[in-house]
């Protein structure tokens, strides 16, 4: 039983380790939970090398010094807040790859929301306008007689 | 319901007219030489950051965060393998020649490669410090090769220019900058 589960929690990181292509087997922490959070913070950071990347995924130099730079805080008790505000102290918020919300990236959080609700309101109004526009049409009623005015009609001229 | 008809002729002209205009101000900035790619410091007007580094061979001396409080300074973060900071040297050179203190830290070097380089262009700095693993350039915030920084006298970073210094740079940043904060 202890190799076998031994050889799954072997196995579930080795699953960790494949699909990874900038972490360097050097650079992985003993401690898996520590790696582990490492992982997670180099994931939301960005190398500002290649800006669309994140260190987690860039082979520049910088990530790489950057990834070391978070497993040393975390080594030293930092918690994950501290070493953000430790890389963000350094670089600025554009660092994170997952922008705070606070009063200057307010409009880029709720730019959607707004754009989305600036497009129900214009839905509304439109379907408001498309229902005043139907009271102008005729009714149910109106309609049935109209209708039963035009099946009549060919009746009567067989009569005359 | 008429006159809502017609307002709405008016809205792709108006998110045309918008867009186009902001696309103008950034271009203005693309003109004036910003690039997009530059970002705001987040160390400009904050102090520098605290640090000692060795030498670049074992008989040099380093130098360390202390050399940059009681006057106005300029640090350069340079390499031997960086072909803009061999663009940029000569500028060095001439602001070195004003009597202007430039620190070098000497980013991830081979010693002799950057012997090599300073006895072939010239040695601008008053003291190199070698950041042989980059943590310390990383306390700078640096992430492209050559950056400098203008240091006032109690050692407050007040200017951060990203890539080479050219010509241009000199007689619209770096000297009036300097001038302006040495008073």
């Amino acid at each position: 039983m202890k190799i076998g589960s031994t050889l799954v929690i072997i196995f579930v990181m080795l699953c960790s380790i494949i699909p990874v292509a900038a972490v360097e087997p050097e650079e992985i922490l003993r401690d898996p939970i520590l790696e582990q959070r490492a992982r997670s913070l180099s994931q939301g950071l960005r190398c500002l090398v290649c800006q669309n990347q994140s260190i987690d995924d860039s082979n520049a130099d910088l990530a790489r010094d950057l990834r070391a730079v978070v497993r040393e805080r975390l080594k030293l008790g930092y918690t994950d807040a501290q070493v953000l505000d430790y890389v963000v102290a350094r670089y600025g918020e554009f660092v994170l790859l997952n922008p705070r919300l606070n009063s200057r990236t307010a409009l880029l959080w709720l730019g959607p929301i707004l754009i989305l609700s600036f497009g129900i309101i214009g839905i509304l109004i439109w379907f408001h306008q498309r229902n005043l526009a139907d009271t102008n049409c005729l009714t149910i009623e109106e309609e049935n007689q109209f209708s039963s005015l035009i099946t009549e009609k060919p009746e009567k001229e067989h009569d005359g | 319901m008429g006159s809502n008809f017609r307002w709405s002729y008016f809205l792709p002209a108006v998110i045309v007219l918008s867009l186009a205009s902001l696309f103008w101000f950034y271009l203005d900035d693309i003109k004036n030489g910003k690039s997009v790619q530059d970002l705001p410091s987040a160390l400009i007007n904050k102090p520098i950051p605290t640090f000692q580094l060795p030498g670049i061979e074992n008989k040099d001396k380093g130098f360390s965060s202390e050399a940059l409080i009681g006057k106005v300074t300029l640090v350069n973060i340079w390499s031997s393998w960086c072909p803009p900071c061999r663009a940029e040297h000569k500028f060095l050179m001439q602001l070195a020649d004003k009597g202007i203190p430039i620190y070098g830290i000497n980013y991830k070097d081979n010693p002799h490669d950057a012997k090599k380089f300073l006895s072939q262009l010239g040695n601008p700095y008053k003291s190199i410090g070698a950041d042989r693993n980059g943590r310390v350039t990383i306390d700078w915030g640096v992430y492209g090769y050559p950056e400098t920084f203008i240091i006032d006298k109690s050692g407050y970073i007040r200017y951060r220019h990203i890539g080479p210094i050219m010509g241009d740079d000199l007689t619209h940043k770096i000297r009036p900058i300097y001038k302006a904060l040495s008073k």
